[in-house]
């Protein structure tokens, strides 16, 4: 039987895994290829690392970084943030990373999901979706761009679905709402979503507790959930995260 | 020592592969030639794709052949991911004759069953047949996968491993010299770290 996943997220500056609520109040947590294999090594099933750097530099410095993880882990990770072509995609895939994900650009110019979809398969490309509430939206969720502090006018589900379509081979689904709140992931999102797509969705923001993984697993019917400040400040471990699912019943890999 | 040939048919990105390769320490190098590679003591097929797109690429480069001279002369060969597609009779992936080692075809997942297409992560590889390339690994240990196509094998005994996704398929199988694999060993922590060192040392 298909496992949920567990993802550790690291949010990158300037080559440094840093954590706040998304794009304010950063702190230094840590160099990320030593967390990345760290949290190999703990048992987590996949990465994603967040590229919050604006600049060509911080890029470079980045791909750097894309390198040397690739070097000493043995799970998949994607690499996102401020990728805006396909030579963008490229350059991450190249240096090791199994995916890229694309957000604001893909709204920007959803083509660039077909494009790298059909360079360098579905399976590599996924769209990261932030939502927030909105009950002026079909389906009561609006995309919202640029870490959040930007609305457009699409409505969540229809974005997701257009997404598929084009090419995306997994979404990463993050709530507004929920991120940074430690109180829960939004599982009547996740699960609208995910019971409307045909690819996995991976449910973010909001993880505080297990219990949190567990409803959204179940409740919110995510393939995976992706988990930062509560392994981050060594709050929980992934073995501990994981013993908890399995016990509950969630089919996790238990052996690494 | 023995050198590992991989196969460079420009169909994905073969980093992983190569790192995972060069961490245990395997003595490999990675090739599209077919005079280098029939000099090699092992073949690794990796690549991620589509299977036209692949045979189409393993063709002009005088590839198919090579897999399939090689594949007589006795020598060992491991297919990943569309490596293990690639080996049999043919694949409905666009209606695509494959290199026919193996007798079967490779078929999608039911889109009837409410199974989300590709499979992508991680999923139990329960052993079916004793063999050397599993040995330390045990039975029902999770693999990494991301593929849409499965093997069907027509001989069941070439099963080394089944997994279930939906159906229950052949996630590995052994044909004389021939291994070949669905997950992929390069993403699967350490027991994929292990089941590529035990080919090497085969």
């Amino acid at each position: 039987m298909l496992e949920k996943r567990v993802v550790v997220c690291l949010d990158v500056k300037n080559g440094r895994t840093t954590k706040g609520v998304r794009f304010k109040d950063n702190r230094d947590i840590g160099d990320p290829v030593e967390m990345a294999k760290f949290y190999y090594e703990e048992g987590a099933d996949e990465l994603v690392f967040y590229d919050i750097t604006a600049s060509a530099e911080g890029r470079k410095i980045m791909i750097d970084v894309v390198r040397r993880v690739a070097e000493v882990i043995f799970i998949p990770f994607s690499v996102g943030g401020g990728i805006g072509s396909v030579d963008d995609m490229r350059s991450v895939l190249l240096a090791g990373a199994e995916k890229v994900s694309v957000n604001s650009q893909a709204v920007k110019n959803p083509a660039i999901i077909e494009e790298g979809a059909s360079l360098f398969g579905n399976q590599c490309i996924v769209l990261g979706l932030d939502a927030k509430r909105d009950s002026e939206m079909k389906n009561g969720y609006r995309v919202v761009i640029n870490g959040g502090r930007t609305p457009t006018n699409l409505d969540a589900l229809e974005w997701a679905i257009k997404a598929e379509k084009l090419g995306a081979g997994e979404i990463v689904l993050n709530s507004i709402d929920a991120d940074g709140t430690q109180e829960g992931y939004e599982n009547r999102l996740t699960r609208l979503i995910s019971e409307n797509v045909g690819i996995p969705v991976v449910a973010s923001g909001g993880a505080g507790v297990p219990e949190h993984l567990y409803t959204v697993f179940t409740e919110g019917k995510a393939d995976a959930a992706l988990i930062a400040s509560m392994v981050h400040y060594r709050k929980y471990s992934i073995r501990e995260i994981k013993e908890y699912l399995a016990n509950r019943g969630v089919p996790v890999r238990m052996v690494w | 020592m023995m050198k590992v040939g991989v196969v460079d048919y420009k169909a994905g990105n073969l980093k992983s592969v190569e790192t995972a390769l060069r961490h245990i320490g395997a003595n490999f190098f990675i090739s599209d030639r077919v005079e280098e590679l029939s000099k090699a003591d092992k073949l690794v097929i990796p690549g991620v794709g589509e299977a036209r797109a692949a045979m189409e690429n393993l063709a002009s480069r005088g590839l198919d052949t090579l897999i399939r001279d090689f594949y007589r002369s006795g020598r060992y060969l491991l297919g990943i991911c569309i490596g293990i597609q690639l080996v049999f009779e043919h694949s409905d992936e666009r209606d695509t004759t494959c290199l026919g080692l193996v007798k079967g075809n490779v078929v999608r997942f039911p889109s009837d069953m409410g199974l989300k297409v590709p499979q992508i992560g991680w999923n139990q590889v329960r052993v079916v047949r004793e063999n050397p390339l599993f040995k330390g690994i045990e039975s029902d240990t999770s693999f990494y996968f991301v593929h849409s196509f499965y093997p069907k094998p027509l001989d069941r005994s070439v099963i080394l491993s089944e997994t279930e996704y939906g159906v229950v398929f052949a996630s590995s199988i052994n044909q004389n010299n021939l291994y070949a694999v669905q997950f992929h060993p390069e993403k699967s922590g350490k027991p994929g770290l292990k089941l590529l060192e035990n080919f090497v040392e085969l």
